[in-house]
């Protein structure tokens, strides 16, 4: 069976610290620093208040699966999730790595780092 | 100031086919907008509104597409909100037709993904780049059956919701389909042939998919003075509401729920009427799970009971209390250029004039609603809502 392409899409302007710090397999969040809290998928502008002071911060890299489907018209079948991270963001990924009978919501996960079609390396998750 | 009733739906047709190769996208459309006018008796040289969703219509929004049928206009709009795009455009020609901005508004959909082969459901679907979530999507391969597929999910893990009461969705639909001889899938089938058919995206299978199919459709919307002067029966629109949902930024995301919590709310207290008014809706069926989340945040039933309500036939008509999709919706008849919201806008028209087709019209039809959600219930989409009242 096929192994499973990551095609990395390209970054837009501000993008490029997180796809270099998972690079070096850590998992930033864009946080506003007028109020402290995270959001996701990073942007430039805080998408709850607006504001553009902004920072990145390293998340933990654990979380819980709050939903996923398993894409069996694909060929290889993936997985396809969202898990909410401990920082309290849920964010679209993958789950690898894990067979598919111990994917359940609420399962406890942990990031891990794919290689992408370009070199760039991808967040996904596994059971922890 | 209200705008409660100031506008009738006085044209609906449906183009027949399921597949067409040899017509052009345009030729589509303009044949559904033949195919309305002339059901309202009405000229296209009395069209003076154009509404049409930029992303079905060939060229810039709706300019060439108005240019190919020879309309002179004095309101144009091309919103686009994926699928639910139409019901949200007989809102828009609510609120020009109240306002004086034009008299015979045109609404049109065409798409033939079917000829060209397109993998609607399953594959992911490139954007542009310049969307600056599609770089933190894509690779994770997020097509249309996935995306809602984790809407079932969550929905399945909070209220319990099982894949046999999904599959009673699609039971109702192929029991009115059997009536519509131009439905892709007219066989009636079982509980067990949904949950049997081939799993495509966990938890949702085949059967809990709706068809690709080629078409379109179009709608007549006019004021009340020019509706009385026609022939047909008169259709008011009574209420109408349109609402977006997204993830919000990440924070508390809930995908049990959709944008018809809003949409619907707006267009009941607009029209001035209850959900338990309702005698016929029309629900936009992309999955099985969409219908269940749509009549829920309608009102219908309590959020998260959706799953039990749908269970034992209550959407079959003549069985049970929600008549819904006679025509055999998108689950079974067709999905035209993978937007439902036009023939759901259709079929309520139908069924207020007593116009279905008589195994399945509702003996009571002073109340019908269309509902339509277009984007994706797994990431971010627009919910619309539309109350009809027959006069």
């Amino acid at each position: 069976m096929s192994e499973r392409v990551y095609q990395f899409v390209g970054t837009t302007p501000g993008t490029e610290p997180y796809w270099d710090a998972a690079k070096e397999g850590k998992l930033l969040l864009r946080y506003n620093k007028d109020d402290g809290q995270p959001h996701y998928y990073p942007r430039q502008i805080c998408p709850y208040t607006l504001s553009t002071n902004l920072e990145w911060r390293e998340a933990k890299g654990t979380g819980v699966i709050y939903t996923y489907s398993i894409m069996h018209a694909a060929k290889p079948a993936y997985v396809i999730a969202y898990v909410t991270l401990d920082e309290g963001v849920s964010m679209m990924t993958n789950i690898v790595d894990t067979p598919f009978d111990q994917i359940k919501v609420g399962q406890k996960v942990k990031v891990v780092f794919k290689d992408m079609d370009d070199g760039h390396k991808l967040p996904c998750f596994k059971v922890a | 100031m209200s705008l409660k009733g100031k506008a009738y739906i006085v044209g609906a047709w449906e183009h027949p086919t399921r597949k067409a190769p040899d017509i052009s996208l345009m030729q589509l459309h303009a044949e559904c907008a033949k195919g309305a006018l002339d059901d309202a008796g009405l000229s296209v040289k009395d069209v003076d509104g154009y509404f049409c969703a930029a992303g079905d219509t060939p060229g810039l929004g709706g300019m060439s597409m108005a240019e190919y049928m020879g309309l002179r206009l004095k309101h144009y709009d091309s919103t686009d909100s994926g699928g639910s795009s139409y019901n949200l455009h007989v809102g828009h020609a609510l609120m020009a037709i109240a306002t004086g901005r034009c008299n015979v508004a045109l609404v049109t959909l065409a798409g033939r993904p079917r000829s060209e082969g397109v993998q609607t459901g399953t594959a992911p679907r490139m954007g542009n780049v310049q969307q600056a979530e599609l770089q933190f999507e894509f690779p994770y391969g997020p097509a249309t059956a996935n995306m809602y597929a984790m809407a079932a999910r969550r929905h399945m893990h909070e209220f319990g919701t099982t894949s046999e009461q999904l599959a009673w969705v699609k039971v109702a639909a192929s029991h009115h389909a059997q009536y519509n001889p131009h439905a892709m899938l007219p066989k009636v089938v079982t509980v067990e042939d949904v949950v049997n058919s081939p799993m495509v995206a966990d938890p949702l299978h085949r059967l809990d998919c709706c068809v690709i199919s080629d078409g379109g459709g179009a709608l007549v919307i006019t004021k009340p003075e020019i509706a009385k002067s026609l022939k047909r029966p008169l259709v008011k629109v009574i209420g109408t509401g349109e609402a977006n949902k997204a993830q919000w930024g990440g924070r508390n995301l809930d995908l049990t729920y959709s944008a018809g919590r809003e949409s619907g709310a707006a267009a009941f207290e607009m029209a001035g009427v209850k959900p338990s008014d309702v005698k016929y809706a029309s629900i936009y069926d992309s999955f099985t799970i969409t219908v269940v989340m749509q009549i829920e945040d309608l009102g219908f039933c309590k959020k998260g009971e959706g799953g039990k309500f749908v269970s034992d036939g209550n959407l079959i008509s003549g069985v049970g209390k929600l008549p819904f999709n006679t025509d055999g919706g998108g689950l079974c008849s067709n999905h035209p250029g993978n937007r439902g919201g036009m023939t759901k806008v259709i079929e309520a028209v139908r069924q207020a004039r007593g116009e279905a087709h008589p195994k399945v019209q509702v003996k009571d039809h002073s109340i019908v609603l269309a509902h339509g959600t277009g984007g994706s219930l797994g990431t971010r989409h627009v919910g619309s809502t539309v109350i009809l009242e027959r006069e």
